[in-house]
């Protein structure tokens, strides 16, 4: 098996008393969907900040491609080419679409010529290709969700860390955007999202990890993972499996 | 190249002015309002371009001002040299305060705090050291020669201050284009978003406010190279910190003509209030501080962004007049 | 060394002024702890306010221990007006767009007082301001005791308004929760003009306590609110405790301060430690992050 991309140890995280984040473990490889989902308040917004450099860990390490990154800055992830982005999106509101995606593809080509050219590019290539001129702020939910998604591409990343990138979507959306991450894993990024759509989980996670209380409790396959006794109680509560169980047997 | 040509443009027409305008007023009105669109240009570079409001630009003007005072009068050094170390003397004081307070994660109301607390300190030791001139001042030796960068004609400062707002309006439009500024509007835009996608804003809002401070500090130098004259009031009063945030906010943030266009509003302003009044003291950074309040409350964007808004405004509603079938197309 | 009593005296003064230090930094706290912003024209409001008080004693004999039942509540009314018709309309959303209002009203107010009134001092002799009470081992002028006591009174009222009164729980509602406050039915707009006014009349107040001892220029109240934003970022953005303690301390280290350096360096010595709090500890000693 190939040597993971990214590579989380036994990380920590500490609010004061609250330990939001507890000895998690889990790793992504280049070219496969990874997902991290769990219940509310898991803590997974929490660990993608400990692994991209907005929070340091209380404990434990964070490894990429053989080297240490714990605790060094968002900036220096990226240039070293972990990508996320955010659950609440975060355009440059005041700036059009082209403008916005300019500034990740920026981080490669100082060149403004270059890097406008990469710009079109992943616009389009995420399907905003007719917006690229309007400004940020006119776009709809799922408009937005995908300039994030072009801003993080463009900075040429070989990790990219979704968070929640299909919340908010209806149905339709969510069945235009899938394609768009299945075919950043065949172009042989490693991705690493969080997800609570289970549909999109099933269809292109090759592998699942699951963070439950700051813990992660289960991992596997996805058809493994949601037969997982011990995952359904950490979302239905105690109880429920035996529950289910019995349901069944009746 | 053609991006420049606005600039050439409007310097060129500057320029022009000395040709038909020879009242001694006129020009000096022009000086003073030249120099304040610089400083403000300054201010706009770190405010305007990167999001972060100083309320203390005087730290830079001052200390422009009395490093070349203080360097020609206690020291005999020449004045083109003088006004060099003046620029430097206050990007350094800029590289000092950036490095604390932005490392120190300050922002938006607590930066403006402390870049008004910098300034005031500056002030109060200005008004109390000898080198200074304490409460006194400094008074620079009139030498009217280009090698004591002072002119006969009021005509050759004009055209000197022009040289360098044709500088600075050059920098801002370098920066518009430049991957610099790129990272540098984003950081306003949404710091955290730009640090996910590789910016290293605390490196760039330091080099914005080095820059910001240079320009004003140069500013700075002028004004003592110009009136010959200055003490504590003068080099880190709130005036100029009030003036040069006041110009680019009403000309327009973050645009290259913001600054100088704002500085003639203001200017013109004044000027007509005195005429109406007289020179009392208080009346004119009254108006200015409404001035800034209505600005805020009906055009935020100062007057470059509110131009720009009514463009798009007109055309939206030019659209909307048109038959249903072009909307679609259009 | 300097004797114990001198030590004892220059502390008693520096928590007689300390104590107005402390109201002034209170209001200042009361609004950034609910609107969230830094209100740029405390200090001019404070200078407005201490020509109020001049001018009740002056023009209507109106000593300014009363004169405070009244232009309290005017001070009060203007920052209502000036927080719901300027200030909070001209923010746009924008936090920064809050603290160019701020700044433009305190130049505006501070230079409509210079226009009108020009630079000149104005004091303030009472009769009995000369009067002093014996500590025992020291004199400590009435005024500024009668300015101490009053401070304490005016925080208990806040105090009572805050926990007892509807608009106190709103007050607090909106500075935990805007968002559920507003879901609530709480009128948020009207809610931060109340905040507001409840700040320009703790101002306003201080003026008044201020006026016997002190003056009214133009610029006066610039000088006193630099060291309310001190102490209001020592003791914590949003902190009534941090302002009332912090308001002591600073008044005890100012007073300390002057004696043995001189009053301009004191001055820089304020500011250098309002510096140094924000670049170590903005959020002083008892505040919420920043």
């Amino acid at each position: 098996m190939a040597e993971p991309l990214l590579s989380v140890e036994g990380v920590s995280r500490r609010f004061g008393g609250l330990l939001a984040v507890n000895a998690a473990s889990l790793s992504a490889e280049a070219g496969r969907i990874t997902a991290l989902i769990g219940p509310n308040g898991a803590g997974k917004t929490t660990l993608f900040s400990l692994i991209s450099g907005f929070l340091k860990p209380s404990a434990g390490k964070v490894r990429y491609a053989s080297d240490d990154i714990t605790g060094e800055p968002p900036h220096r992830l990226a240039r070293r080419g972990i990508a996320r982005t955010f659950q609440i999106v975060q355009p440059f509101a005041g700036l059009s679409v082209r403008e916005n995606i300019l500034v990740g593809a920026h981080l490669r080509h100082p060149a403004r010529a270059a890097a406008l050219e990469l710009a079109e590019r992943v616009g389009h290539d995420v399907g905003l290709g007719d917006m690229l001129d309007r400004p940020a702020h006119a776009l709809t939910v799922a408009g937005r969700k995908r300039l994030e998604l072009a801003r993080a591409l463009a900075t040429e990343p070989q990790l990219l860390l979704l968070d929640e990138v299909l919340a908010g979507l209806n149905p339709s959306e969510i069945r235009d955007i899938l394609p768009v991450i299945s075919e950043l894993s065949a172009r042989g990024i490693a991705v690493l999202m969080i997800e609570h759509v289970m549909q999109a989980v099933m269809s292109l996670a090759g592998h699942v990890f699951v963070l439950a209380e700051g813990r992660i409790i289960a991992q596997g396959s996805p058809p493994q993972v949601v037969a997982d006794p011990i995952v359904v109680e950490a979302y239905l509560g105690h109880g429920a499996a035996a529950k289910m169980r019995s349901a069944h047997v009746h | 190249m053609r991006a420049f040509v606005p600039i050439l443009i409007v310097v060129a027409a500057f320029a022009a002015v000395p040709l038909f305008v020879h009242s001694n007023v006129v020009l000096n009105f022009l000086v003073v309002t030249l120099l304040i669109g610089l400083a403000g240009q300054g201010w706009n570079i770190l405010g305007g371009y990167g999001g972060q409001y100083s309320f203390g630009q005087a730290a830079f003007f001052g200390t422009g001002a009395y490093a070349t005072a203080i360097l020609q009068v206690h020291y005999g050094v020449n004045a083109w040299i003088g006004f060099a170390a003046g620029i430097a003397a206050g990007a350094a004081v800029g590289a000092i305060i950036g490095a604390l307070a932005f490392r120190a994660g300050l922002r938006s109301s607590y930066f403006a705090l402390v870049t008004l607390a910098f300034a005031e300190v500056l002030r109060i030791v200005a008004s109390v050291t000898p080198i200074t001139g304490a409460g006194v001042g400094l008074l620079v030796r009139l030498d009217l020669r280009a090698q004591a960068f002072q002119f006969q004609s009021r005509a050759i400062f004009y055209l000197v201050i022009l040289g360098f707002v044709a500088v600075s309006l050059v920098i801002a439009q370098l920066l518009e284009r430049s991957r610099f500024g790129a990272w540098l509007i984003a950081v306003r835009e949404n710091e955290d978003a730009a640090m996910a996608l590789g910016v290293d804003a605390f490196a760039v809002k330091l080099a914005a406010m080095v820059v910001s401070a240079a320009i004003t500090a140069a500013a700075g130098c002028f004004y003592v190279q110009y009136f010959l004259f200055v003490d504590s009031g003068i080099a880190y009063g709130t005036w100029i910190s009030i003036e040069a945030l006041l110009t680019p906010i009403i000309g327009g943030v973050g645009t290259v003509f913001g600054a100088l266009a704002g500085a003639l509003v203001v200017k013109f302003l004044g000027e007509g209030i005195k005429l109406v009044t007289g020179d009392v003291p208080g009346l004119d950074l009254m108006i200015y501080g409404a001035v800034l309040v209505l600005v805020i409350r009906f055009a935020p964007r100062g007057l470059v962004g509110a131009f720009a808004d009514m463009r798009a405004h007109l055309a939206r509603r030019a659209k909307l007049r048109a038959p249903i079938g072009e909307v679609a197309r259009g | 060394m300097l004797s114990p009593i001198i030590l004892l005296t220059a502390v008693v003064n520096g928590l007689m002024t300390g104590a107005v230090y402390a109201l002034v930094a209170l209001g200042l706290t009361l609004i950034y702890g609910v609107l969230h912003i830094i209100n740029f024209a405390h200090g001019a409001l404070l200078s407005a306010a201490l020509f109020a008080a001049f001018f009740a004693f002056q023009k209507f004999g109106l000593d300014p221990y009363l004169a405070a039942f009244v232009i309290a509540p005017a001070f009060f009314a203007l920052g209502y007006g000036l927080q719901r018709f300027v200030i909070g309309p001209a923010s746009h959303g924008d936090d920064r767009n809050m603290l160019l209002v701020t700044l433009g009203l305190a130049v505006l107010i501070e230079n409509a007082l210079l226009y009108a009134f020009h630079a000149d001092t104005r004091t303030v002799d009472l009769t009995y301001g000369f009067k002093s009470v014996d500590l025992g081992f020291t004199f400590i002028a009435l005024p500024r005791l009668i300015s101490f006591a009053s401070v304490f009174v005016v925080a208990l009222a806040l105090w009572l308004v805050m926990a007892l009164t509807d608009t106190g729980k709103a007050i607090r509602a909106v500075a935990k929760e805007k968002l559920g406050a507003q879901l609530s039915g709480i009128d948020v707009a009207h809610i931060y003009a109340m905040t507001f006014g409840l700040g320009t009349a703790c101002v306003a107040i201080a003026a008044c306590l201020l006026i016997p001892t002190y003056y009214a220029n133009p610029r006066a109240g610039n000088a006193f609110v630099l060291v309310a934003f001190t102490i209001v970022v020592l003791g914590g953005m949003g902190s009534v405790p941090g302002a009332l303690v912090g308001g002591f301390v600073i008044g005890i280290v100012e007073s300390l301060a002057g004696f043995y350096f001189g009053e301009s360096l004191g001055q820089v010595g304020i500011f250098l430690i309002f510096i140094v709090v924000l670049l170590v500890r903005p959020r002083g000693l008892f505040g919420a992050s920043a």
